[in-house]
């Protein structure tokens, strides 16, 4: 059982050893990746089924008992992400094969883009909080990497401005580990949940929950530390920013998620109270940032931002109805972002330009990716009957159950001026006419690479159709982790067993840190 | 000892965030550098400093004695200075190859990513794929 649990991080960081090893052979490298992909949604899948029919899926490493070892814990929220996460790890490597070139950066590409999985997938499995700095480590460093492949100056410029404020997130995130692991002398997190009750200074508590909510808020993009987004995600292959786009900001979101219902739970009138405006400016300052840009992926990435809003507004309104509604925003999102940006993609390939002036007359030369950019662009926006629609009535709807009208209102009219953005994308890149100045279109791509390319866009346009369409299982999914969230009993108990003797043996051991 | 060290520790945070307000970005990476330093320190400090025993279990005993130092702040230490240590080598690269391309280390010069309105060279300009 415990295999399900490593799978999701042995298999990815395999391929990425092998991929490196393999880095003269194009052919070997491919399809070792492709063959990861496969595999890791294998597991994934097999993990979440595990954990649907099972609940919590725990594996102690090396076979030390909880507090003290290395754990990995998979609920309903770790298992749905980490199947999220290698959904869309299959999508990019089969969209990386009809985006790059054979023997262009793709010695790197495919290597680093697993190391970047294993990451986000150990930070959703990670039962300690150092370990999920760890993997948070882990994942930066190969997003950096993959930031600059290729090297344009663009490139060089955006990385700078990401890995500056990335390092400054996890250095601080580190900080916190230290202050909290010295208040209460452990870093487990099912353990942290029961030790943070008996913390005396509950004072400094709030004061390191907060640099929490700053270190994983700036990984998340939340309003105001989301300058390093929009100013670094247009900049790589396409095949690069739709990976980041879909996973690396939500990592923050569950991370934040993760913390502020297990282990930072004292003071919700205060740290929720802040993580609410938070999500409400967050909403704000996106869809107007976006709303001022006129390139493709520069739109999208504040639209990130924007979106992050929500799901951060799930989590501040605390209550089981708002908690699944973010966790539903979460994963519909993933899907629809990721998206989007292949699509991004795919009209630069057909149209040789993301600048929406340069752009036009997709709807007429290629209907197909009309309607599949329809598709996610407008569930985005949140029209019924497709994903993102469900995910902002559960949200909205929440927020008027915990009467937060004002949240309600900015959740809502933020929808409308997503649709704002998403109508300008529309008209200008799909139904104008393609202006004379921009010259031909390049030449067409061969229809294999064409496939290539729109195969994981329809694929993921399908899921978000059918997530739209037949919205239960996801419902139940959300609803099982976020009741899981709420009561984090059962999380505490899978993780540390039904008894407490270790609890005692630690005690006798005096090995409890500075609190004691 | 515990004042001594919580003192120099907001004198490296408070030193690295003078230099990370720096334009110059070899000022930044220093900086950074500085507050890895106060972070490990920090560490060490509020896991609890004592001159007491190595951490050993004795012969024929299942749980050490007590009054020995605590381990696991020096174990997250020496993995986050092994992580920050390789973030180092990345940054300074990253500065080099930025400084080699666009030929400055003012990050308000470095406009590269910028839309031509606010003062960059744009991307994604007609004809350009990629």
């Amino acid at each position: 059982m415990s295999w399900l649990v490593v799978g999701p991080i042995i298999v990815p960081l395999g391929a990425a050893v092998i991929g490196f090893a393999a880095r003269g052979s194009d052919r070997t490298q491919r399809a070792v990746s492709l063959v990861a992909a496969l595999g890791l949604a294998a597991i994934a899948a097999a993990l979440l089924s595990a954990v649907w029919n099972n609940g919590i899926v725990v594996a102690q490493m090396g076979g030390w008992p909880a507090p003290f070892g290395i754990t990995l814990v998979a609920d309903h929220l770790s298992a749905a992400m980490v199947a999220v996460t290698a959904l869309i790890g299959l999508a990019t490597v089969i969209y990386a094969f009809g985006d790059i070139r054979r023997g262009e950066i793709s010695y790197a590409l495919h290597p680093l883009l697993h190391a970047l999985l294993a990451g986000v997938c150990g930070a959703f499995l990670a039962g300690d909080i150092f370990n999920l700095y760890v993997w948070f480590e882990v994942m930066l460093i190969a997003s950096f990497a993959l930031l600059i492949l290729g090297g344009k100056p663009s490139q060089l410029d955006g990385a700078v401005r990401y890995a500056a404020l990335s390092l400054i997130a996890t250095t601080l995130l580190l900080s916190g580990i230290g202050l909290l692991y010295g208040l209460t002398g452990t870093l487990n997190m099912a353990d942290l949940h029961l030790r943070v009750q008996d913390v005396e200074n509950q004072g400094l508590l709030t004061a390191v929950a907060i640099v929490f909510i700053f270190a994983f808020g700036l990984k998340a993009a939340v309003f105001p530390l989301f300058f390093w987004l929009p100013a670094s995600y247009h900049t790589p292959r396409t095949a690069v920013s739709a990976v980041f786009s879909g996973l690396l900001t939500k990592v923050g979101v569950y991370a934040l998620m993760r913390v502020f219902t297990l282990i930072f739970t004292q003071d919700v009138g205060y740290t929720h109270q802040i993580l609410l405006w938070v999500a409400g400016l967050t909403m704000v300052t996106g869809v107007l940032g976006a709303a001022s840009q006129n390139e493709l992926r520069r739109i999208l990435s504040f639209h990130i931002i924007s979106q992050i809003g929500y799901m951060i507004l799930g989590l501040a309104l605390f209550t089981m109805f708002g908690l699944l509604g973010g966790i539903f925003y979460v994963i519909h999102h993933i899907v629809v972002k990721a998206n989007l940006f292949f699509v991004a993609g795919a009209a630069n390939r057909l149209g040789g330009s993301t600048e929406l002036s340069s752009l036009g007359g997709f709807y007429r030369n290629t209907p197909l990716l009309a309607v599949l950019f329809f598709i996610p662009a407008f569930s985005l926006a949140g029209f019924p009957p497709l994903s993102g629609f469900w995910a902002k009535l559960l949200l909205i709807q929440a927020a008027i159950e915990k009467q937060e009208f004002v949240m309600a209102g900015v959740a809502l009219v933020v929808g409308l001026l997503t649709v704002y953005s998403m109508t300008k994308i529309w008209l200008n890149a799909f139904w104008k006419a393609r202006p004379e100045e921009s010259g031909p279109p390049p030449p067409p791509l061969p229809a294999t690479r064409k496939w290539l390319l729109l195969g994981p866009i329809a694929a993921l346009a399908t899921i978000t159709l059918s997530i739209g369409l037949y919205v239960r299982p996801l419902y139940e999914l959300a609803e099982r982790a976020a009741a899981e969230l709420m009561n984090p009993a059962s999380y505490v108990e899978a993780v540390l067993g039904p008894d407490t003797s270790i609890e005692r043996a630690r005690h006798g051991a005096g090995l409890g840190g500075a609190a004691e | 000892m515990d004042s001594i060290l919580a003192v120099l520790v907001g004198v490296l945070m408070a030193a690295s965030v003078y230099l990370m307000l720096s334009r110059n970005f070899v000022r930044f990476v220093f900086g950074l550098t500085l507050l890895s330093h106060a972070a490990n320190l920090l560490i060490f400090l509020s896991g609890g400093l004592t001159r007491g025993h190595t951490p050993l279990i004795a012969p024929g005993e299942v749980v050490p004695r007590s009054g020995i130092a605590n381990a696991v702040p020096q174990a997250l230490m020496l993995t986050a200075i092994v992580i920050s240590f390789s973030v180092l080598a990345f940054a300074l690269v990253l500065a080099f190859r930025t400084y080699q391309e666009l030929e400055t280390v003012d990050t308000d010069e470095m406009r590269a990513a910028e839309p031509a309105a606010f003062g960059g060279s744009g991307s994604g300009r007609p004809g350009v794929v990629g």
